[in-house]
């Protein structure tokens, strides 16, 4: 049975006679997450149309990530409204500062293993990695279960992703996740949800699979879940603010053929990744593409803002300067995160190399502020999205890739291999 | 006042757009800081046309290619364009949150594969018959009615009002 249909079929008032593909299913969520940007839409639905009770306020999560510190008068009184609202009922309220939502959630314990995690943020598959089944939805849904406790579901077609081979030098999660996206295209998984599994799996770190997980939305796909072995035990383990069960060791889809599709990947061809300006779809080996000028480099994000993403950028990094006319961003995703760089060096080396340190924020990933571009500038970000205007002006550009892609293309200046610096 | 059967009517010119049209161009994350219908009206589809809210009549359809509202979960991104008077989107595809965002808030959403319109057809929707005429070409399409379960939901005018009926009738 699919990981997803086996949380599914876990869960009170589930009829699992009804988790086929394209069957529409309500069912209870254990974290319902909504942000500074998504929860005011969520509140206004609430107190339009409830009788003003949460149903579980212990399963609520309110983080004020994206236009934090509050960047305008506009925003610091939707904050305002989303502090007001925690404050009146009781919830869980994340201020200014305390991080990123899908990387705070994980660090505080708040997910675990087996959950349904509903959010109206996209990145909110991020949880996917710890094998619960997460979604991201909308403001409405989240007002609804609020009052409910419940989501609806269609239940989709799954797709095993098996995952072989061994990585090579300079490639991560974030290398897989666009080398996948951009075989697919970003509507190849459009309604499907993806499961990975397989050895190159085992083998990645904890943070490779929460970016692999949070980029499963910019291919379409309505989760990106991955099976739980002992590497996501021992963290929950370390984190977990609640009683959870686990799904029986050794528990695998590998051999599984309950699926409605199969994709392998062999990890061990793919290069480090640059996803040229426009789509996250548009991605290639760094060593293909011809010199292309950066105004601007951005480490951090939901997608790539946790501890062996910093390391790895510093390691690159350490003793050189980021290049004379670069704007050299980086972002601590959480206060927590921010703190052990102080304390193990890892913020002096950033500093020394001229880069700027940034409260943990959103901030320039969805062009909110802390890095906005001009019309004509370039940024390459380890961030997850290129669209138009996604950083700032319509004409202005953004490149993804992995920390020590854009950590060397900050000295560079230019977007190059991490091997090829001087 | 629509008549019960006007309701189900959609009258007016089509704009179109491409494929994989995103929620950053449907609205820019600037216009984020505020949750009033009234405002994200004016910046709905900025990203591509600042001035596209001053250019549509109520009724008027938004018309697209693959993947409809890719990207980000605001759903400022349907209700700015609800809210600027779009009676529907007809697309060859809807992106998954967007297609439960607009469920959810009551903007109809169309698939239609094969659709072919020009920014300017006139165009006439009939969602209770599952038809879609372009009346600039003449065409005719056809398409199927939402499953039970959305019904209910489209039905009620949005998710939270059904969760009221619904909470009613258990009374």
């Amino acid at each position: 049975m699919s990981l997803a249909r086996n949380i599914l079929s876990g869960k009170p008032d589930v009829d699992a006679k009804k988790l086929t593909a394209g069957q529409f299913i309500e069912a209870d969520a254990d974290v319902i997450l909504s942000n500074d940007i998504t929860t005011p839409l969520a509140i206004d639905a609430f107190e339009k149309h409830s009788e003003g009770r949460i149903a579980y306020p212990e399963r609520v999560v309110l983080v004020a990530d994206h236009f934090t510190p509050n960047k305008d008068i506009n925003s610091a009184e939707q904050v305002k409204k989303v502090r007001n609202f925690a404050h009146r009922h009781g919830v869980k309220f994340f201020d200014a500062g305390c991080g990123i939502e899908h990387v705070l959630l994980t660090e505080q314990g708040l997910v675990v293993p087996q959950d349904i995690v509903v959010g109206a943020d996209s990145h909110t598959v991020t949880y996917g990695a710890m094998g619960a089944l997460a979604s991201g939805m909308g403001s409405t849904d989240v007002a609804a279960a609020w009052m409910t406790g419940k989501a609806w579901f269609k239940i989709p077609e799954a797709v095993k992703i098996v995952l072989n081979g061994k990585l090579g030098e300079y490639v991560s999660g974030k290398d897989i996740i666009l080398y996948l996206i951009g075989q697919i295209g970003v509507d190849g998984a459009l309604y499907k949800g993806l499961e990975f599994t397989g050895q190159a799996l085992k083998e990645l770190s904890l943070e490779s699979r929460f970016t692999i997980a949070n980029m499963t939305v910019e291919c379409g796909a309505k989760y990106g879940i991955m099976e739980v072995d002992d590497k996501v035990i021992d963290y929950t383990e370390k984190r977990a603010q609640r009683p959870y069960s686990p799904p029986p060791a050794g528990y695998s889809i590998e051999t599984d053929k309950d699926f409605d599709d199969l994709m392998e990947i062999d990890c061990s061809q793919i290069a480090p990744q640059v996803a040229l300006h426009g789509s996250p779809a548009n991605s290639r080996s760094v060593n293909e593409i011809e010199k292309i000028k950066i105004d601007q480099v951005v480490i951090g994000s939901c997608t790539n803002g946790r501890w062996e993403d910093y390391v790895k950028a510093a390691a690159i990094i350490r003793g050189k300067k980021a290049f004379s006319s670069l704007r050299f961003i980086v972002i601590p995703s959480t206060a927590a995160l921010y703190s052990r760089m102080v304390k193990e060096g890892l913020a002096e080396v950033f500093l020394a190399a001229g880069a700027v340190m940034s409260p943990p924020t959103c901030g320039p990933c969805l062009g909110g502020h802390m890095g906005i571009l001009a019309s004509g500038e370039r940024a390459l970000a380890t961030t997850n999205r290129n669209f138009t205007g996604r950083m700032g002006h319509k004409d202005s550009e953004v490149y993804l890739s992995n920390p020590e892609v854009a950590a060397a293309s900050a000295v560079a200046g230019y977007i190059i291999a991490p091997g090829k610096i001087k | 006042m629509k008549s019960e059967k006007d309701k189900f009517i959609i009258k007016g010119r089509a704009f179109k757009f491409g494929e994989n049209v995103d929620t950053d161009q449907i609205i820019p994350a600037r216009y984020l800081d505020t949750s009033d219908p009234d405002v994200l009206a004016c910046h709905a589809m900025a990203g591509i046309d600042e001035d596209f809210s001053k250019k549509i009549n109520p009724g008027d359809i938004i018309v697209a290619g693959r993947n409809f509202g890719c990207g980000s979960s605001r759903e400022h991104a349907p209700l700015s364009i609800k809210a600027a008077g779009i009676g529907a989107v007809v697309a060859q595809s809807f992106a998954r949150i967007f297609f439960r965002n607009a469920i959810n808030i009551g903007l109809p959403i169309i698939e239609v594969k094969d659709f072919k319109a020009q920014s300017g057809d006139e165009l006439e929707l009939d969602l209770k018959k599952g038809k879609l005429k372009n009346k600039s070409s003449g065409e005719k399409y056809s398409f199927p009615s939402f499953p039970g379960f959305l019904q209910n939901i489209i039905q009620a005018g949005g998710l939270m009002e059904r969760i009221r009926e619904e909470s009613k009738k258990g009374e």
